[in-house]
């Protein structure tokens, strides 16, 4: 065990800190769940891959740099230190891409990735469907091979981006007869193809950031099925483990919404002292958020030593997810009566974003697998509970 | 950066693992609340013998020489079996302390120590009670800001009870006519640092005993059977579980950093022992509530094992530092104008 960075770590930090002082854009970008925000963050995704900085991880000739996962973490701890845009083709880069890598043919690579990286072609998420939330393999809508294309029918819902995105990655059943997890194929759908009808969902903040897509007789060329037909599920399993492990939220995002919390407190310590459970919180949000990244190195290291992730990747999820409310709902308490107001308002001094935050922060034990489905993974196949 | 333990680390682990499965076994914990001081001469020859009392002991004292970092795992695996012997008390406070005190103190006492021979206890102001000093040959303690070291004809003790039966404490008191050893600075200093290892130590063992008291009750809710079906099977009982999977998770890494900040002499050591123990001894303590429910009334027997690790975890919470200590000295740090807190400070 030697837990101090080497020379090779210390530089790589010290460009990226370099690079994103000199990039990251001097005022926030609108939100990305608007038409501006959305080509703002665009643009970001762009100006990130000319820096070699989109995905570290990734390859050398498809733009990344062949990080490591400690590499990988010292890049997030700038990235958020420095609170650079949010990333608007997360599902792409981070759930799609390291899949395609794995199942993807040569062709696919090439076409996909390249402009995934540059931010081009954004990629939404099509698995859910009404009748098919934690219960996703009860999956209906269909793709049925006719000649050299796929002709899908039916609904997805709940598609994060996909009001703006270009492409969905989605799962279909294609053998009619199947039941449940069998008969499903993952297939990649170009949002702008005929038959396809987009509904926008208003979140809770208003915007449109997820939204439900309508499939009529889509023709959709077999070269966009991602793995074998039928082979679907598995496919969509390694991208649930991406999604439920380390690359859709490393822990420096929790550590500076710590340190921000921290910072809160101090500024508002009179009036926050008055619930004595606050301070009590903002300790237990540095204490977690700190756990969260020591654990997250050691899983790393341990991943860059051959190891593998198992089911307590499930653990991440219910543990971020937890400390991100529980870090929200501590600032609400201590903003008091300014903690409704909306960043504009007239009279919202000092609120900051954690409104924002606050909103989102509801969602993170749903999507990706709701905490109930994560503790029912990790009773049965970490503790070896009977079903 | 590398945060994880080496193949020669992990496969003491086992050796040790095996050995405290095979000899401290429930039965023998029941066994020895029936003998008259509560310990077992034999398990502790057979301790000596592996090497584990004289780990930490320097290897020019017969010991193994091996440090904070290296006992970390092992002392885990004591909690696991709830090892009523005072190994992880003598592993990580009485040696390391004899190291520092050093001199004559170090080469008269150290080896007897490595051998089994000898058993020396730390009482300090922090502790309420001594640990063990029943049994020790010399007594290292803190009152006030002076540092005793005595003899066992030099104090009297008084024995109080635990609700955990393998936890043997005692109120010593000091014979008028002896001298303190250290004072001031230098008392505080040693007391200090053996705080943050007795520390280190409950936050070890009780990441061992929420995992024991896990495997028990995944044992046993896998075989009760109610409504036609074992009830690990209904969801509420599942999720509880995972509950504490979660939270044993989440406080095992911090437990290694604090075990790797002492082994270093970092001066973050001190923050960071009191977030592994908070840590570690939450989801012990989450481990004991949830786990006595998952047993229903079985859970609130004393022929149940359960409660042996249970009161284990509870009386660890609260000693070497209790949580307000511990709490106070992390919210003095992240409170403080100096605290380097945030992303990319955590190394």
């Amino acid at each position: 065990m030697d837990l101090s960075y080497t020379e090779d770590q210390k530089a790589f930090r010290a460009e990226a800190r370099d690079w994103l002082a000199q990039h990251v854009p001097a005022q926030p970008l609108k939100s990305f769940d608007t038409q501006e925000g959305f080509l703002q963050h665009r643009e970001w995704e762009a100006t990130l891959n000319e820096g070699r900085w989109g995905m570290v991880t990734w390859p050398e000739e498809l733009g990344g740099r062949a990080c490591d996962l400690i590499e990988w973490l010292i890049f997030e701890e700038e990235y958020y230190r420095v609170r650079a845009p949010l990333r608007v083709n997360q599902n792409g880069i981070f759930l799609l891409g390291p899949t395609l890598m794995e199942y993807g043919t040569e062709e696919q690579k090439a076409r996909i990735l390249p402009k995934m990286a540059s931010g081009e072609e954004v990629w939404a998420q099509g698995w859910s469907e009404p009748n098919a939330g934690s219960d996703m393999a009860a999956i209906r809508s269909t793709a049925v091979l006719d000649g050299d294309h796929y002709v899908i029918n039916g609904q997805k819902t709940w598609s994060t981006r996909a009001v703006w995105a270009d492409w969905a990655f989605c799962m279909f059943r294609t053998d009619p007869d199947s039941q449940r997890h069998r008969g499903l194929t993952f297939i990649l759908v170009p949002l702008d193809s005929p038959g396809i009808t987009v509904r926008p969902i208003p979140q809770l903040d208003g915007l449109p950031g997820f939204a439900e897509i309508f499939f009529d007789n889509v023709k959709v060329h077999v070269s966009n099925r991602l793995g074998d037909e039928g082979a679907g599920w598995s496919v969509a399993m390694a991208t649930a483990g991406f999604e439920r492990g380390l690359m859709l939220r490393s822990p420096a995002r929790f550590q500076e919404t710590a340190r921000r919390l921290v910072d809160l407190y101090k500024e508002n310590r009179a009036s926050a002292d008055n619930d004595p459970a606050v301070k009590e919180a903002v300790l237990r949000a540095y204490m977690e958020a700190e756990s969260y990244c020591l654990s997250t190195y050691q899983t790393a290291c341990r991943l860059t030593q051959g190891g593998k992730i198992g089911a307590e990747s499930s653990t991440n999820k219910i543990f971020w997810s937890e400390l991100d409310q529980n870090m929200h709902a501590t600032a609400m308490n201590i903003l008091g009566a300014r903690a409704e107001l909306l960043p504009h308002a007239p009279d919202a001094s000092g609120v900051g974003r954690w409104l924002d935050g606050w909103l989102f922060s509801q969602s993170g034990p749903i999507y990706a697998g709701t905490n109930e489905i994560q503790r029912n993974i990790i009773a049965e196949r970490m503790l070896g509970m009977p079903r | 950066m590398d945060f994880t333990f080496s193949e020669d680390q992990l496969l003491f682990r086992e050796s040790v693992r095996d050995f405290l499965l095979n000899e401290v076994t429930p039965e023998k914990i029941r066994a020895s609340w029936e003998m008259e001081d509560g310990r077992d001469p034999a398990l502790w020859q057979q301790i000596a013998e592996m090497g584990l009392s004289g780990i930490t002991v320097p290897e020019e004292y017969g010991g193994l020489g091996m440090n904070e970092l290296d006992f970390v795992l092992l002392a885990q695996e004591c909690g696991y079996v709830a090892l009523p012997e005072p190994l992880v008390h003598t592993a990580l406070v009485a040696v390391p302390m004899l190291k520092e005190l050093g001199g004559d103190l170090a080469a008269q006492w150290l080896p007897k120590i490595a051998t089994g021979e000898a058993k020396v206890v730390v009482g300090l102001e922090q502790n309420l009670l001594v640990e063990d000093a029943h049994t020790a040959d010399l007594l290292i303690l803190q009152k006030g800001t002076d540092l005793f070291i005595v003899t066992p004809d030099q104090v009297t003790l008084r024995h109080n009870e635990s609700i955990d039966p393998s936890r043997k404490l005692y109120a010593v008191e000091i014979d008028a006519a002896v001298e303190p050893f250290a004072t001031g600075e230098q008392a505080g200093a040693l007391a200090s640092a053996a705080l943050n290892r007795g520390a280190l130590g409950c936050a070890a063992q009780a990441l061992g005993l929420a995992q024991r008291m896990i495997d028990i009750t995944v044992e046993y809710t896998g075989e009760r059977q109610q409504f036609g079906k074992p009830i690990g099977s209904f969801q509420a009982v599942k999720h509880a579980m995972a509950n504490i999977a979660v939270r044993l998770e989440y406080a095992k890494a911090p437990v290694h950093k604090a075990a790797y900040a002492i082994s270093q002499g970092q001066s973050v050591a001190v923050i960071n022992v009191s977030h592994a123990k908070l840590m570690a001894c939450e989801a012990a303590k989450l481990a004991a509530k949830n786990t006595i429910q998952a047993h229903g009334a079985m859970g609130y027997t004393w022929e149940v094992d359960l409660h042996i690790f249970m009161k284990k975890a509870w009386a660890l919470a609260n000693t070497w530092g209790d949580t307000g200590f511990h709490k106070a000295r992390v919210a003095d740090y992240i409170f403080s104008d100096d605290a380097q807190l945030g992303a990319g400070t955590t190394f």
